[in-house]
C-alpha cells in the first residue's frame, strides 16, 4: 500500500497542509484561512489535501490519457472545479441557517420579517452567480476561501438595497460567519464526486452548440478544449468513471504527520509530531531548491531569515521581534486602507514610476501616511511602490542580523506571491549582495513550510538525512 | 496565568535567603541605630571600603530586579513615566525610582532608609551617572563620591589607569567616605575583608568551574543569579559570604559526585539535553516562565557572562589584601561591561570551548546599552570562530510590557530543535568518518 505522509502549517493569517508520497512528492495541497478555532483550520485545510491528493493521484493514473487527448484533462480539471462547488454548496446553505438564526435571535415582529426578506433575496442574487464562476470561470482555482468568495457577494447585494438596511444586515452577517465556517463539515468524497459529475453532465448537455459562437476568432472566451470535450463527452466520462470510482475508494494512509506554524501547540498532535515553522520552512524551501543556503519567509505576522546547511538544516535564524510592521498582515491592512483586495496590490505597484518614501516601522502610522501621502497628491502606485520596497528594507535588515545573503536565496511565505515584493526583493539583493546570487521563487512558495513538516514527518523526525532529491511541484 | 507553585530551594538559598531578611532589617533600623547608608551599583562595587567603616550598603539595580521578579515593577515604572522619564530610558532607572516615589519599600517588606551617600564606584555605565543625578535630585544634599573608572579600550589594564583610579580613592573617594562615616578608613580592616573576599571568590570559581562536568550539576545562569549575589553585593568581604560559598560549594560538589542535574524550582532536572552559553541579563518581571522553556527543553546554561557582571573571578582576578587599593581598582576596571567587544567575544569563545556548549544564546535587553551595544556583532564573530548555532532573543530587564512569552517561545523552541538536529547530524557524521 501507498504511504502518504501529512505536513500542517498552521499560520496567522492562513492555514496549509501538504501531502507527500515515499518520494517527497507533493500530491496534495490545501488551504484555508485560519480562524479563531486553529483545529478546524488545521481540519479544513487536511481535508483539502486530501481531495486534492485524489485529483492528483487520478492524473497521474490518467497521465497517458491526459496527454493524448486535451478532452480528458478538461474533463479532470472541469471536475476539481465542480468538486469544489459541491463542498461550496453544503458551506453555504449551512451560512443560510446560520444567517437566519442570527435573524431569529436579534429582530423581532416585523423587522425580522424585513430582514428574512432581505436575507432570502441575496441567497437567491448569489448562490446562481457563485455557482456560474465554479463551473464556467474556474473559480475553484483562484485558491479564495469561503468567507471571501461568499463576502464579495454578499456586500454587493447588500449596497443594493436602502441605506438603513446595511448596519442590520451587515451585524447578522458579522455575527453568523464565523459559526458557520468553523463548522466542520465531513463530505464524502464518493458522494460528492458522483454529483459533480452530473453536474458536469448538465453543463456539457446545456452549453449551446459550437455554431452558435459566431465568429470563434472574435469569441476571446472561446474554448476550444470545452467544444471538444463537448463533442466526445458520452465517451470521456463513461471511460473515466471506472478510474474516478477507483480514486474515490483509495484508502489514505497518512503514516506519520508534523505541526508547525504559530498554532502548532494548539493542533491536536502529539509532542514529538510538533515542529518549529523556522526549520520546516528552512527544509521545504531546500527541498525544492536543493541549492539555497538563504531562506527569507514572509508571513502573516512573522519575517524569517534563515540560513541552512547543505542537508536544509538550519544554522541560524532571525525573526522580526515585537512588531510584524512588514509582513503578510501590513499588506492586508493597506489593502483595506485603500478599498481594494489584497490580490491588487502588488499589480497596482508594479505600476509605479517612483518609490515614495514610506516609514515602515508601524503599519497603524503607514496607513495614516497614506492618506496624509495620497492628500498631498501623490499617486496611489507610487505610494504602493513605496510600501512594498519599505516591506523588503525591513526585510534586508533582518536578512543581514542573521549573516547576509548566500547563494542560492529562496524566498518563501504567503507574501512572495505579490509581483512587487519579488521586484524589490531583486532589487535590494543586488544592490546590496550583488550580482551573483540565484533566487528562487516557487508557487507553491506558501506550502513551504508544510512541506516541510511532511517530510519531516516522512523521516519519522530523527536520523536519515535528507538527500537532495528535487521534489516534484 | 495561574498562582506558581513555591519553588524548590537549595540549602544555600534559604542561607541566603536569611542573609538578606537580616540585611534588609539592619537597613530599616539604619536610623535608629545611628549607622550610614550608602547608595551604590553593583559593577565595580567597592563593598569592602563601605562595610569596613560600618556603613550600609544599598543597591538599586538589585532592588529593581527585586521588584521585578515580585511584579511590582511595570506600576513603578508607570510612576517614573509620569514623571517624565521617557519610555526608552533604563528600566531599572525607572522602577527604582518609582520604588521611591512609592515610600521605598524593599523587596522583604520594610522601608529602606535614605542615603546618606551615593557612591558612584562604577562609570563604564553611562546610564548611572544619570541614575545618581536623579537620585540626589529626590535626596537634596545627599553626599556624592564618583570614581572614574577608565573603559579597558585596548583590551588590558595599565599600570598607569591603576595608579589613576588610586589616587581618585585616596584624594577624593575615601575622604568623602570617611566624612559620611564619621571616622578614618582602618586599613587593616579592609585588609582582613579582601582576605575574605579573596577566599570567597576561589570557592566561587569552583562553584562555577563544576558546570564543566557533564551533567552539569548547576545551571550558571538561571541559579547563577541566585549563586553570585552574596559576593556581588553586601557580604563580599565578610565571613558570612565565605560560610556561604563553602556551603554552596558542598552542596553542589554532592550534587555533581552523584552524576545530578541542576535543581530548578519545579524540581531537579530530568536529563541535559543541551548545553548553552549566555550572554546578556535575564527578564526579570517573568523570570521563572523564562526558566521554564529552558528547563523544560532540557537546556542547561553552563557559562554566562551576566554572571560576571561582579567580577571576572574565573578568569585569575582576586582581591589582594597586599594591595588594597590597587586590587579594588582594577576590580572595578575588569568586570565585564567593562571590557572592550574582542575581549567578551575572546571570553565568550573561552567559554564554548572550556564549557563544551552545543549552543550560544544572546538575550538582547532594550534597556541595556552597556551590555546590548555590539551584540549582533558578537554573535556573528562567535558564530564563525565557534561554529555553533547561535540564537538571538530580546526582552527587557525589569519592563513587564517588553516580555513577550509567545514570541520568546516560539523562538527558544526553534532554537531548541536547531540544536536538536545539529546533535543528530554531528553523531551521523561521527559515525560516518
Amino acid at each position: 500500500m501507498n504511504k502518504y505522509y501529512l505536513g500542517i502549517d498552521l499560520g496567522s493569517t492562513t492555514s496549509k497542509a501538504v501531502i507527500i508520497n515515499e518520494q517527497d512528492e507533493i500530491i496534495g495541497r490545501g488551504i484555508t484561512n485560519t480562524r479563531a478555532n486553529y483545529s478546524v483550520a488545521a481540519d479544513i485545510a487536511r481535508m483539502e489535501a486530501v481531495y486534492n491528493a485524489r485529483f492528483s493521484i487520478l492524473k497521474r493514473n490518467l497521465a497517458k490519457e491526459i496527454e493524448a487527448k486535451p478532452q480528458y484533462r478538461k474533463y479532470v480539471a472541469d471536475l476539481e472545479s465542480v468538486f469544489q462547488y459541491e463542498q461550496f454548496k453544503v458551506r453555504i446553505d449551512k451560512l443560510g441557517d446560520e444567517l437566519l438564526k442570527t435573524c431569529y435571535n436579534h429582530f423581532e415582529g416585523e423587522r425580522r420579517l424585513i430582514m428574512i426578506d432581505h436575507l432570502r433575496l441575496i441567497r437567491k442574487a448569489i448562490k446562481p452567480k457563485i455557482k456560474y464562476q465554479y463551473i464556467y470561470e474556474n473559480l475553484g482555482d483562484k485558491n479564495q476561501f469561503f468567507r471571501d468568495i461568499v463576502s464579495e457577494k454578499y456586500n454587493e447585494e447588500v449596497g443594493k438595497f436602502d441605506i438603513s438596511l446595511f448596519e442590520p444586515l451587515m451585524t447578522i452577517w458579522d455575527k453568523s460567519i464565523t459559526a458557520a465556517e468553523n463548522e466542520v463539515v465531513n463530505f464524502e468524497f464518493e458522494s460528492l464526486i458522483t454529483q459533480a459529475m452530473d453536474l458536469l453532465k448538465e453543463k456539457y448537455e446545456n452549453l449551446p452548440d459550437q455554431s452558435e459562437n459566431i465568429p470563434i476568432e472574435a469569441d476571446k472566451s472561446f474554448d476550444a478544449e470545452m467544444y471538444l470535450l463537448k463533442g466526445d463527452f458520452k465517451n470521456v466520462s463513461e471511460s473515466l468513471r471506472e478510474r474516478i470510482d477507483e480514486v474515490a475508494n483509495l484508502e489514505f494512509n497518512i503514516e506519520n504527520m508534523t505541526g508547525t506554524g504559530y498554532g502548532r501547540a494548539l493542533l491536536p498532535f502529539p509532542q514529538e509530531c510538533i515542529r518549529s515553522e523556522i526549520l520546516c520552512h528552512a527544509f521545504g524551501a531546500h527541498a525544492v531548491f536543493p541549492e539555497t543556503r538563504t531562506v527569507l519567509d514572509i508571513g502573516g505576522q512573522d519575517t524569517k531569515a534563515i540560513q541552512v546547511d547543505k542537508y536544509g538544516l538550519v544554522t541560524s535564524f532571525q525573526m522580526n521581534d515585537r512588531c510584524a510592521a512588514g509582513c503578510g498582515r501590513y499588506l492586508g491592512y493597506i489593502a483595506d486602507e485603500m478599498s481594494i483586495s489584497l490580490n491588487e496590490l502588488g499589480p497596482l505597484a508594479m505600476q509605479a514610476e517612483k518609490e515614495v518614501t514610506i516609514c515602515s516601522t508601524c503599519t497603524v502610522f503607514a496607513g495614516a501616511e497614506l492618506r496624509e501621502l495620497t492628500n498631498m497628491g501623490e499617486k496611489r502606485a507610487d505610494i504602493l511602490g513605496g510600501l512594498h520596497k519599505a516591506i523588503i528594507m525591513r526585510a534586508m535588515s533582518l536578512i543581514a542580523r542573521s549573516g547576509g545573503v548566500f547563494n542560492e536565496f529562496t524566498f518563501t511565505g504567503g507574501v512572495a506571491r505579490n509581483q512587487a515584493v519579488i521586484k524589490y526583493l531583486a532589487q535590494l539583493v543586488k544592490e546590496n549582495y550583488g550580482d551573483n546570487i540565484k533566487i528562487n521563487i516557487h508557487t507553491d512558495s506558501i506550502f513551504m513550510g508544510a512541506l516541510g513538516g511532511a517530510m519531516f514527518a516522512r523521516r519519522n523526525i530523527k536520523a536519515d538525512l535528507p538527500n537532495a532529491k528535487k521534489v516534484m511541484a | 496565568m495561574s498562582d506558581p507553585k513555591e519553588a524548590i530551594k537549595e540549602r544555600s538559598m534559604v542561607i541566603q535567603k536569611d542573609m538578606l531578611a537580616n540585611l534588609f532589617t539592619e537597613l530599616s533600623n539604619a536610623k535608629k541605630n545611628g549607622k550610614k547608608v550608602v547608595y551604590t551599583f553593583v559593577p565595580g562595587n567597592l563593598t569592602e571600603l563601605i562595610l569596613a567603616m560600618d556603613m550600609l550598603p544599598v543597591y538599586p539595580e538589585i532592588n529593581a530586579l527585586q521588584s521585578g521578579m515580585r511584579k511590582k515593577s511595570g506600576g513603578y515604572i508607570k510612576d517614573a513615566e509620569k514623571l517624565g522619564f521617557s519610555e526608552d530610558v533604563c528600566t531599572y532607572v525607572k522602577c527604582d525610582i518609582g520604588m521611591m516615589l512609592n515610600g521605598n519599600i524593599g523587596p522583604t517588606g520594610e522601608k529602606l532608609p535614605e542615603p546618606d551617600l551615593l557612591l558612584l564606584s562604577y562609570t563604564g555605565c553611562f546610564t548611572f551617572l544619570k541614575w545618581f543625578e536623579n537620585l540626589e535630585r529626590l535626596y537634596p544634599g545627599v553626599e556624592i563620591a564618583m570614581l572614574h573608572t577608565p573603559y579597558q579600550e585596548d583590551g588590558v589594564i595599565t599600570e598607569d589607569q591603576v595608579k589613576y583610579m588610586v589616587k581618585q580613592m585616596q584624594e577624593d573617594v575615601i575622604p568623602k567616605m570617611e566624612k559620611v562615616a564619621g571616622k578614618k578608613l582602618d586599613y587593616s580592616r579592609l585588609e582582613k575583608m579582601l582576605g575574605n573576599a579573596a577566599k570567597a571568590e576561589d570557592l566561587w570559581v569552583k562553584v562555577l568551574e563544576t558546570a564543566k562536568n557533564r551533567p552539569s550539576p548547576i545551571d550558571s545562569y538561571f541559579a547563577g543569579v541566585y549563586y553570585m549575589g552574596p559576593l556581588n553585593t553586601a557580604f563580599r568581604g565578610t565571613e558570612e559570604a565565605v560560610l556561604y560559598y563553602e556551603e554552596l560549594l558542598k552542596e553542589v560538589t554532592e550534587r555533581m559526585n552523584l552524576g545530578l542535574s541542576p535543581v530548578t524550582p519545579e524540581g531537579e532536572m530530568k536529563e541535559e539535553k543541551f548545553r548553552l552559553v549566555v550572554e546578556g541579563p535575564p527578564n526579570w518581571t517573568n523570570f521563572r516562565e523564562f526558566w521554564k522553556i529552558f528547563y523544560d527543553m532540557g537546556a542547561v546554561i553552563v557559562a554566562s557572562t551576566y554572571t560576571k557582571v561582579g567580577g571576572l573571578y574565573d578568569q585569575g582576578f582576586r582581591h589582594e589584601p597586599g594591595k588594597p587599593l590597587e586590587s579594588l581598582a582594577k576590580y572595578c576596571m575588569g568586570c565585564y561591561t567593562n571590557l572592550n567587544l574582542p575581549q567578551r567575544v575572546d571570553l565568550i569563545e573561552h567559554y564554548i570551548k572550556e564549557y563544551k556548549a552545543d549552543g550560544f544564546l544572546i538575550n538582547s535587553i532594550k534597556s541595556c546599552n552597556s551590555f546590548s551595544a555590539g551584540q549582533l556583532l558578537m554573535m556573528r564573530e562567535v558564530e564563525q570562530r565557534c561554529g555553533i548555532p547561535v540564537g538571538f532573543i530580546e526582552s527587557d530587564l525589569v519592563d513587564p510590557r517588553y516580555f513577550s512569552y509567545a514570541n520568546i517561545k516560539n523562538r527558544l523552541e526553534s532554537y531548541f530543535q536547531m540544536l536538536g538536529q545539529r546533535k543528530v547530524i554531528l553523531a551521523q557524521e561521527e559515525v560516518s568518518a
